[in-house]
């Protein structure tokens, strides 16, 4: 690949994002061995750096570094320097002095990684920046859609709930567009950001319209204290007017798979039954989420560096 | 004081709408003789052909962050810069701290400013106490001390009731109010101008509508009660436009544009550098476009910079964490020949009006014309010669500018502050 970091989808190309695609399938069988060890990293060092809380991403990450035998550590706001006081370019510096290989953030502000990565010699890979992107969770996403459903182009796929606060959605937005498949968003105009229909996506408010002949469903996670910030009058108007439900798996094609980056509020973005049903894939993208972060490491660390 | 002979230059007078090839004489801090044909031994002669010869430039928006901020910038270095920027009159916002909100603190600027500056300071006061939007200054005193306007910039008056008692009291004294319209419960953690852009790049919006509430507002309690209100560098199309209306009406408002929000849009922010986070944000195209056409027009009364000097510290971090704010003092002129001058928006004599005659009206100074008798600021200015943005070069202790590495045409070749070359 011809970039050091995985900073956000936008930067990438079409070819990034199949080869990627392409090495996770390489990457996943290594998953269901029984020694699941690999020594493609042996010896590399790997930090997780996580400025907001974070349990499946930061594990998904160490789990794939462990996966090809990198050494992994990791660094959280609580206990970090960043509650003292120390600046962003700083710990880039402590990092570096150490010899680390490889940073993995979260960071509420976009673009931080961006700075970071100005000051680190080492590979910097977003798993979150404010608004803006995770990179990582979009390309989980389109793994998952493309083993389902064969292929990507031509695909109608439903972004639902809060878009304006959501980086999964827009990094989903910034790679399946570019993959060719027709994005539709769903959503109270509260929760959809302006000129959003600019990055080559259409936009409903109402769920059953934008369903229709979906071949995929995305939920989002609403966070509950958007209410009050006046976003939306109460959870259980959103449920139920801009909920996933029965209703639009009607209106969606028969075998729509139905998806969500979790964690998920159950009855809230969708009723269980719709978790828990065959169309779902979200435990699936747990899964596809380790080795699509192997294939990223892996490429990141080989071929990445120039 | 040096005798100085200025030939051959082209002179533009607003006040006279005079633009013609003359010569100037200086003696005594005044301009003694205007004509052609001036020749004097024992004098410094500067060869001014092909060069535009301005009344001395007066920027009514600068801050100069002394006393509290002096890492920042100081009345020395600050007014260096704006000397260095063409600038013989600068107004400093009241933001220091303390706060300019005493007649001691106006005279502690104005005692320093003449002992350490290189041009004229003018105090501007702050509208309440502590800028804190809680009670009125003694702006009574503080107009008797010298204060040149009222303003609590970046902390706007939230209370419309608090202003409206602002401008009934300070139109006893024909006093201006100097206004940072935004309403900071819209624009609240955003970041950049609200729009296409800002979802583009993920980031939190300030919409236009933050602006024009309170461009809004400041017209209605103008009209209400009278007094003179100045909009401060105006940034969006519909407050523009409710300028433009204003004016007609006969309302007693003025507006002032930087440099860079009708030099840049918010398309500059893509890459994320935090040197394009700037409050009020840069905007979109046809803001832009609606600023240079309220200067062309004259609803845009005066161009002033907004100076805004941070140390490197405080851009160094990230976007969202980053100060606002852009040391504008030293590109000002370059970007207003090149944006305005050059492609024929303004002419020289539109540009001396907005960059000197206008802001000297507004503060109520003898500044912003050229005649004999009158006071020797004068700005040269090569409009041909061509120069590349270095910030390592500016005077100011604020590198902080988008336009670093620019290539723009226009240089302040001199600048005359009481008939002293500085």
């Amino acid at each position: 690949m011809r970039l050091k970091n995985l900073l956000g989808i936008r930067d990438l190309s079409n070819e990034d994002i199949l080869q990627i695609l392409d090495t996770a399938v390489l990457m996943k069988p290594i998953m269901e061995t029984k020694n699941k060890r690999t020594n493609y990293l042996l010896g590399k060092i790997l930090v997780t750096l996580f400025y907001e809380p974070s349990t499946r991403t930061r594990v998904s990450f160490e789990l794939a570094a462990k996966y090809l035998g990198a050494t992994t550590t990791n660094i959280s706001t609580s206990s970090s320097s960043v509650v003292k006081g120390e600046t962003l370019i700083d710990t880039a510096r402590t990092l570096r002095a150490m010899g680390v290989d490889i940073v993995v953030m979260r960071h509420p502000m976009t673009a931080a990684h961006r700075l970071l990565g100005e000051h680190l010699d080492a590979v910097v890979i977003n798993a979150g920046d404010g608004i803006n992107e995770h990179p990582t969770q979009a390309l989980l996403d389109m793994f998952t859609i493309r083993e389902k459903k064969g292929a990507i182009k031509g695909l109608k796929v439903v972004i639902a709930g809060d878009i304006l606060h959501s980086r999964v959605a827009r990094s989903n937005i910034w790679g399946l567009t570019r993959l060719g498949a027709k994005v539709v968003l769903a959503g109270p105009s509260t929760l959809i950001p302006r000129g959003i229909e600019k990055m080559g996506v259409e936009v409903f408010n109402d769920i059953r319209k934008a369903a229709a002949d979906a071949d995929v469903v995305m939920g989002l996670r609403i966070q509950k204290e958007r209410q009050k910030g006046g976003l939306f009058p109460s959870l259980r108007e959103y449920s139920m007017l801009f909920g996933i439900d029965r209703d639009v798996l009607e209106v969606a094609k028969e075998d729509v798979l139905i998806m969500h980056p979790g964690p998920t509020n159950r009855g809230v973005e969708m009723p269980s039954e719709i978790i828990d049903s065959d169309n779902s894939a979200i435990e699936e993208q747990v899964t596809n989420g380790v080795a699509v972060r192997m294939a990223i490491l892996y490429m990141l660390t080989r071929e990445g560096v120039s | 004081m040096d005798r100085i002979l200025i030939k051959n230059g082209r002179v533009i007078d607003p006040a006279s709408s005079t633009d013609a090839v003359t010569d100037l004489m200086i003696e005594g801090g005044l301009i003694v003789r205007m004509g052609s044909g001036l020749s004097a031994s024992d004098s410094t002669e500067i060869n001014a052909e092909g060069m535009l010869v301005f009344p001395g430039l007066v920027d009514m928006h600068v801050h100069l962050r002394e006393p509290g901020e002096e890492h920042k910038e100081t009345i020395e270095s600050g007014t260096k810069s704006a000397a260095a920027g063409g600038f013989t009159t600068i107004a400093c916002m009241p933001n220091t701290n303390p706060v300019i909100d005493s007649p001691a603190m106006v005279e502690y600027i104005s005692l320093k400013a003449e002992k350490e500056g290189r041009v004229r300071v003018k105090p501007i006061a702050a509208i309440t106490k502590g800028q804190r939007g809680e009670e009125l200054s003694p702006i009574g005193e503080l107009v008797r001390y010298g204060a040149a306007a009222f303003s609590d910039d970046g902390n706007p008056v939230t209370s419309s009731n608090l202003m409206r008692r602002a401008m009934e009291y300070a139109s006893m004294w024909d006093a201006l109010i100097i206004s940072h319209c935004e309403d900071i419960d819209l624009s609240r953690d955003g970041v950049m101008n609200e729009g296409d852009m800002s979802t583009l790049l993920g980031m939190q919006g300030i919409p236009a509508a933050a602006e024009d509430i309170m461009v809004a507002r400041e017209i209605a309690l103008s009209k209400y009660t009278g007094c003179r209100v100045h909009i401060a560098h105006i940034s969006t199309k519909n407050s523009v436009e409710m300028v433009r209306h204003a004016k007609k009406q006969g309302v007693r408002v003025t507006a002032e544009a930087t440099p860079h929000h009708f030099c840049l849009t918010d398309s500059a922010v893509d890459g994320y550098s935090s040197m394009t986070k700037v409050n009020p944000p840069l905007r979109s195209e046809g803001d832009v476009e609606e600023v240079k056409r309220g200067l062309a027009d004259g609803t845009i009364d005066a161009i002033a910079t907004d100076h805004a000097p941070h140390h490197r510290d405080d851009k160094l971090v990230e976007y969202s964490r980053a100060a606002f704010g852009i040391s504008g003092l030293e590109t000002a002129v370059p970007l207003a020949v090149t944006h305005l001058l050059r492609p024929g928006i303004l002419t020289p004599l539109q540009l001396a009006e907005r960059m000197s005659r206008a802001p000297a009206k507004l503060l109520k100074l003898d500044a912003g014309y050229i005649r004999e008798n009158g006071p020797a600021d004068i700005t040269i200015i090569d409009p041909e010669c061509e120069t590349i943005v270095d910030v390592n070069k500016f005077v100011s202790k604020g590198k902080n500018s988008p336009f670093n590495g620019m290539r723009l045409w226009g240089r302040v070749l001199y600048t005359i502050v009481g008939g002293r070359i500085f």
